[in-house]
C-alpha cells in the first residue's frame, strides 16, 4: 500500500486564475515525459476571463477503464486511475470519447493514452502532485480533509457527479460554496451557465458609453 | 558608433530570441542529479523558494521548495519554467565586438581584450570630455551586492554623477510616496497580515498574473470572511469574483482615492484617536477633499457613482484591512499623488502598524526593493541615504575611502539620461540588467539617444534588443551562476545560491565590473574576492541609515529563512511589521511610529490631474499597457523559454466589443494602433472584461509588436517616471503586416561561433584569417 493514505485531493474552479502554472509544472514530472496532462481552458474568454483546470477525477468505477477493450487501464489499491500500460494499449481512443471528464490524452508519438496520474511516483512516496504544488491560487490542492477544513471553512468537498442519468463518484473532490447546500454537481445543467465576470464591468462603467 | 551592426532580422536569426525546450536530460527520466540547490525564482519581487536539480554543470529541472514559508511550492508558469534560461542555444560565452563584416554583426573577442578596449574608451571618454561625459545604466533584477557595487563603481571608480537604473520603471513613485509619507519606503506589512484582512482593496495591480502568489494569499482572506475591492480597467482574473470592482478610466486614481475618503470623513468613518496621535496633515487634505463629492468621484473616474459608495463604505467600516497596489496606478505622470491619496486612505482608517492592518506596494523586479535601496539610483547613496546631504556624503565617503567632495552629486533619472545621450552630453556607456529598446516609452527616441553614443558597452548573458546596439557586449551571469541577497516584496532580505558556474567565458557580473576598474587603473576599492565581502561592506554602509542591513548576515537569513530590514543589529530578528511600537527606528528614536523625528506620519494633499495625454477628435481612444503571465518585462530571458512563449506567443490588443463594433473590428482581425509617436498592428481580442474607452497591450515584445512605439515620455516631476498607463491613440482595421515571419529556429552559423570559451574564439578566428 502506498503513501497516499488520507491525503485527497481538491479541485477549486473558482480560485483558478488561469495562470496555467499546473500545466507547465505537470509536463515537470518524471513520467509525463515533458507532457501536460492537464487541461486549462478558458470556459468563454470574450465574456470573462474565468478558465477551469480539469485534472482526472480519478472516478471509483473508471468508465475509461470500462471501455478499455485491451484492460490497458488500472486503478492502484489506493484508488488512482493510471495511464494506460503501453504492452497492452492499443490507442483506440475508447477511453478518450467515453471519459465524462474529459480528461484522457491520445499522445500519437508514443501511440498511447495518457492521462493524469495524480504524478503516482510523487504521490505514492508522500510527495505532493506537480500541479497542486505549485497552483498559485490554490485552486488544485493536495492534504488531508482536516486541512482542507481548516483552511477553506466557506467551502465544501464534493465528490458526486450527475451527468444526466450517470451518477459518478470520484476520488477527487470538488469544492463549492458551503452556502450553495449542494451534495452532488449537476454537470449537464453547470454546462448550460455562462460563466461569472462579465457583468461587472457595464455594471460599475459610469454613464452609457 | 553605436549602430546596429546588421539589419534587424539578421540580429534575430543569429542572436534569436531562439526557443528553448525540455530535451535530452531534462526530459530523461531517472537522470539522478547531482545536487539539489534551494535559491529563488530569477524573475518578480515575489521571490518565491525553489530548488533547482543540478547535474553536469546543468540545471535540468525544480522541485517545489515547500519549506520556504512565502510560497511554500507554489509557483507560477515562468518560476516553472524558468531552468530553460541556461543552458541555452543564444547564451553569449565570449565578449562579443560589432562587426559589420561578420554574418551574424557581431565577432567574438578574447575576454581580456574586451575589457582593454572598453577600459580605453571610457579613458578616452573622459579624458576628452569629463568625467560625466560617461553614464552607467543599471537594474534592479541584480542582487543586493551588485547594485550596491554599480553605485559605488560609477561615484568611485568612474567618478561620473550619471548613474540610474530601471527600477526608475518599476518602483519609484511607490518609493516617493512612501518617502513622504512614512519616511521610510518598503511594504509595511508581511504578506501573512492579508489572511485575516476583513477587507482587501487591490488597486492597479494584475495580481493574478503579475505577482500571482500573491492570489493565494487574497483568496485565503476570503475564505477567512474578507471582502474583496479591485480598481482596475480591466476584469483581470482577481477582478473576477470581486465584492466590489471599481473601474477607473486611467489615470483618474486619485479623484477616485480622494471621493472615497470625502465619504470617509461625511460618515465619520475615520480614526480621530490615531490621527491625532499619530499624524499630520490631516485637515489640509480634508479641506481639500471636500470637493470630491460622489457626483464629481464619478463623472471623472467613470465610475458608477453607486459602487464608490460601497466600496468607501466597506473599506470605511472595516476593523482590519490591508491596501495594495502596483504599476497601475503608479505608471503615471501624477503616480506619486495616486500612491499618496491611497496611503490618505490608509492613514484616516487608523489601520496600519498592527496584524492584519496593512499595506504595501506590490514590487515588481526580483530585487525592486533591494535594488532601490542602496544606491545605484541617481541621488541615492547606500543604506537609503541621500547623495545631497552632507552627513550622509561624509559617511558612505568613510566607508568608501575617499573624501565626501570626490563623491559626485546627484545625476539624473534614466530618461533623462536618454535625453543627455541624444543632446550630446553623455557620449559613452555601460549597461547592465537593462533593455530600454523595448522597456523605456516612446521607444524610436531610445533608439536615436543609443546611435548617438561614441562608445556603448553592454554586460549580458543574451544579446538583448538594447545590446545589439553595443559596440563591445561582455559575457555576463544568470541568477543561478552568482549568489548574494535580494529583498522581495515584504522587505525580507532572502540568500540567491548558486547552483551552477558560468559557461565559457562568461563571467560574474561584480568581477565584470571590477575587472573593468583593474584595467582602468582604479582598483582601490574594485578587489572583492565573494559577494559575501562586498554584502559585508554594504552592511557596514548601510549602517544607521533607514534601510540598516548592518545586523543581516547570509546565516541569519539561512537560519530563518530570511530577515526583514531594518535589523540594526546582529541579535535583532529583523522587522517583519513597520510601525510597531517599539520597533527599531532610527529617524524616530521611540519619538512615534512612523520614520520622521516627530515619529508622525504624514498626510499630504493629492491634486487631481489629468494625464499628459487626453483623449481628443484625433486619438479618440484611451491605452493602457501591462503584462501577460507568461512573460517578464522586456522578455529577454522569457521571449527565450518555449512552453512560456507558446502559452502566450504574440501581444494582442484587448478591445471591448462595443468599441471594436465601431471600427468594424473582430476578434482576431489585425488592427492597427496609433499614436502620436508611432503605430502597431497586432490581432484584435475582442472581450468584454476591459472598459469600453480603453485599449490594453502587454508590453514585453520588441520592434514592430513593442506596444511602447505607442507610450508617451511623459513623467511624473518627482518620481520620473514614464506614463506607460495613459496615452490617446486611434485604431483602424488592418491587413496582416508584410514581416510576420517568426524566427524560433537556432541559427546554426551563429552558435558555431561562441559555443565554448576563448578557445574556441582563437580557433575560430583562425579559421576566418582574423
Ligand atoms: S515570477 Fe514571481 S510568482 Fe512566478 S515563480 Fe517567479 S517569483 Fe514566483
Amino acid at each position: 500500500m502506498a503513501r497516499i493514505g488520507n491525503m485527497e485531493f481538491f479541485l477549486d474552479p473558482n480560485r483558478c486564475i488561469g495562470c496555467q502554472s499546473c500545466v507547465a509544472a505537470c509536463s515537470e514530472c518524471d513520467t509525463h515525459r515533458g507532457h501536460s496532462m492537464i487541461h486549462l481552458q478558458y470556459v468563454e474568454r470574450t465574456i470573462s476571463v474565468q478558465t477551469v483546470p480539469v485534472v482526472c477525477m480519478h472516478c471509483d468505477s473508471p468508465t475509461c477503464a470500462e471501455v478499455c477493450p485491451a484492460d490497458a487501464i488500472k486503478r492502484t489499491d489506493d484508488g488512482v486511475v493510471q495511464t494506460a500500460r503501453k504492452p497492452r494499449c492499443i490507442a483506440c481512443n475508447n477511453c478518450v470519447l467515453a471519459c465524462p471528464f474529459g480528461v484522457p490524452k491520445m499522445q500519437t508519438e508514443f501511440s498511447l493514452m495518457m492521462k493524469c496520474d495524480m504524478c503516482y511516483d510523487r504521490s505514492s512516496v508522500g510527495l505532493k502532485p506537480m500541479c497542486t504544488s505549485v497552483c498559485p491560487s490554490g485552486a488544485l490542492y493536495y492534504g488531508t480533509r482536516e486541512e482542507i477544513e481548516h483552511l477553506r471553512p466557506r467551502s465544501e468537498p464534493i465528490n458526486t457527479f450527475q451527468f444526466g442519468e450517470q451518477t459518478i463518484t470520484t476520488k477527487v473532490n470538488m469544492m463549492v460554496p458551503r452556502d450553495a447546500g449542494v451534495q452532488h454537481v449537476d454537470v449537464l445543467s453547470a454546462m448550460e451557465e455562462s460563466p461569472v465576470g462579465n457583468a461587472a464591468m457595464l455594471d460599475s462603467v459610469f454613464d452609457d458609453m | 558608433m553605436a549602430t546596429l551592426p546588421k539589419e534587424q532580422d539578421v540580429l534575430a536569426k543569429a542572436w534569436g530570441p531562439h526557443l528553448n525546450r525540455m530535451e535530452g536530460p531534462r526530459l530523461d527520466t531517472g537522470v539522478e542529479p547531482d545536487k539539489i540547490v534551494p535559491t529563488h525564482c530569477c524573475f518578480c519581487g515575489q521571490q518565491c523558494g525553489i530548488n533547482l536539480k543540478v547535474k553536469d554543470n546543468l540545471v535540468i529541472g525544480f522541485e517545489p521548495r515547500y519549506d520556504f514559508p512565502f510560497n511554500k511550492g507554489m509557483l507560477c508558469p515562468k518560476g516553472v519554467k524558468r531552468y530553460l534560461q541556461g543552458g541555452h542555444p543564444d547564451r553569449l560565452t565570449t565578449a562579443l565586438q560589432r562587426d559589420p563584416d561578420a554574418a551574424a554583426g557581431f565577432s567574438p573577442m578574447a575576454y581580456d581584450a574586451a575589457i582593454a578596449r572598453v577600459a580605453s574608451e571610457i579613458e578616452r571618454i573622459q579624458s576628452t570630455y569629463g568625467p560625466n561625459a560617461f553614464g552607467v545604466l543599471s537594474g534592479a533584477s541584480l542582487t543586493t551586492e551588485k547594485a550596491y557595487l554599480m553605485g559605488k563603481f560609477a561615484r568611485v571608480c568612474l567618478k561620473t554623477k550619471y548613474i540610474d537604473y530601471n527600477g526608475r520603471l518599476c518602483m519609484v513613485s511607490a518609493g516617493a510616496a512612501n518617502k513622504k509619507a512614512f519616511g521610510i519606503d518598503r511594504a509595511a506589512n508581511p504578506w501573512d497580515d492579508i489572511l485575516k484582512a476583513e477587507v482587501v482593496l487591490i488597486a492597479g495591480s494584475n495580481t493574478a498574473e503579475c505577482s500571482p502568489i500573491t492570489t493565494n494569499y487574497v483568496w485565503q482572506a476570503r475564505e477567512n470572511g474578507g471582502k474583496v475591492i479591485v480598481v482596475d480597467p480591466r476584469i483581470t482574473p482577481i477582478a473576477r469574483t470581486a465584492d466590489i470592482f471599481l473601474p477607473v478610466k486611467p489615470g483618474r486614481d486619485v479623484a477616485l482615492f480622494n471621493g472615497i475618503l470625502q465619504l470617509m470623513i461625511e460618515n465619520d468613518w475615520i480614526d480621530h484617536d490615531f490621527i491625532e496621535k499619530n499624524t499630520t496633515g490631516f485637515e489640509a487634505v480634508a479641506e481639500h477633499v471636500a470637493q470630491w463629492t460622489p457626483r464629481r468621484t464619478a463623472e471623472v473616474t467613470g465610475i458608477a457613482e453607486k459602487s464608490i459608495r460601497a466600496a468607501a463604505e466597506l473599506w470605511g467600516t472595516a476593523k482590519t484591512s490591508f491596501l495594495m497596489h502596483a504599476r497601475g496606478i503608479e505608471h503615471h505622470s501624477h503616480g506619486v499623488e495616486n500612491c499618496l491619496s491611497t496611503i490618505n486612505i490608509v492613514l484616516a482608517s487608523g489601520r496600519i502598524g498592527k496584524p492584519y492592518c496593512g499595506y504595501g506596494t506590490v514590487v515588481g523586479q526580483g530585487n525592486g526593493q533591494g535594488g532601490r535601496e542602496h544606491g545605484q539610483k541617481c541621488d541615492q547613496l547606500p543604506g537609503w541615504r541621500d547623495i545631497s546631504n552632507p552627513a550622509h556624503r561624509e559617511y558612505i565617503a568613510g566607508v568608501w575611502g575617499v573624501k565626501p567632495e570626490e563623491i559626485p552629486e546627484a545625476g539624473v533619472d534614466c530618461y533623462e539620461m536618454m535625453r543627455k545621450i541624444d543632446a550630446g552630453e553623455i557620449k559613452g556607456l555601460l549597461l547592465i540588467c537593462f533593455n530600454p529598446k523595448v522597456s523605456l516609452p516612446d521607444n524610436a527616441f531610445v533608439t536615436r539617444a543609443l546611435e548617438k553614443l561614441e562608445f556603448f558597452t553592454v554586460i549580458d548573458f543574451f544579446l538583448s534588443e538594447t545590446a545589439q546596439y553595443a559596440d563591445i557586449v561582455l559575457p555576463g551571469s544568470l541568477h543561478e551562476e552568482d549568489e548574494g541577497v535580494v529583498a522581495q516584496v515584504e522587505g525580507r532580505v532572502i540568500k540567491i545560491n548558486k547552483a551552477v558556474d558560468p559557461p565559457g567565458d562568461a563571467t560574474q557580473d561584480w568581477r565584470v565590473i571590477q575587472d573593468i576598474a583593474k584595467a582602468l587603473g582604479r582598483s582601490h576599492g574594485f578587489t572583492f574576492e565573494s559577494p559575501r565581502e562586498i554584502f559585508d561592506e554594504l552592511r557596514v554602509a548601510s549602517k544607521g541609515g533607514v534601510a540598516d542591513y548592518y545586523g543581516i548576515t547570509y546565516e541569519k537569513i539561512e537560519a530563518q529563512n530570511g530577515v526583514c530590514w531594518p535589523c540594526p543589529t546582529e541579535d535583532h530578528p529583523g522587522t517583519p511589521r513597520l510601525f510597531e511600537p517599539g520597533s527599531s527606528n532610527p529617524i524616530a528614536n521611540g519619538a512615534g511610529p512612523f520614520y520622521f523625528p516627530d515619529g508622525n506620519a504624514r498626510f499630504v494633499v493629492p491634486a487631481y490631474r489629468p494625464p499628459a495625454e487626453e483623449v481628443d477628435e484625433s486619438y479618440p481612444v484611451i491605452l493602457t499597457t501591462g503584462r501577460v503571465v507568461s512573460q517578464f518585462l522586456s522578455g529577454t530571458q522569457t521571449r527565450r523559454i518555449g512552453p512560456l512563449v507558446d502559452q502566450y506567443p504574440e501581444p494582442r490588443v484587448e478591445i471591448h466589443p462595443r468599441l471594436a463594433q465601431k471600427y468594424g473590428i473582430a476578434d482576431g482581425d489585425w488592427t492597427t494602433v496609433e499614436s502620436r509617436r508611432g503605430t502597431i498592428t497586432l490581432r484584435a481580442q475582442v472581450v468584454t472584461s476591459i472598459r469600453p474607452d480603453t485599449v490594453f497591450i502587454p508590453y514585453h515584445w520588441p520592434g514592430r509588436k513593442s506596444a511602447n512605439q505607442l507610450t508617451i515620455a511623459a513623467q511624473d516631476p518627482v518620481s520620473k517616471i514614464p506614463e506607460y498607463k495613459v496615452c490617446a491613440v486611434r485604431l483602424r482595421k488592418s491587413e496582416k503586416p508584410a514581416d510576420d515571419a517568426e524566427t524560433t529556429a537556432p541559427d546554426a552559423a551563429r552558435s558555431d561561433i561562441t559555443r565554448g570559451g576563448t578557445d574556441d574564439v582563437a580557433r575560430t578566428a583562425v579559421q576566418q584569417g582574423r
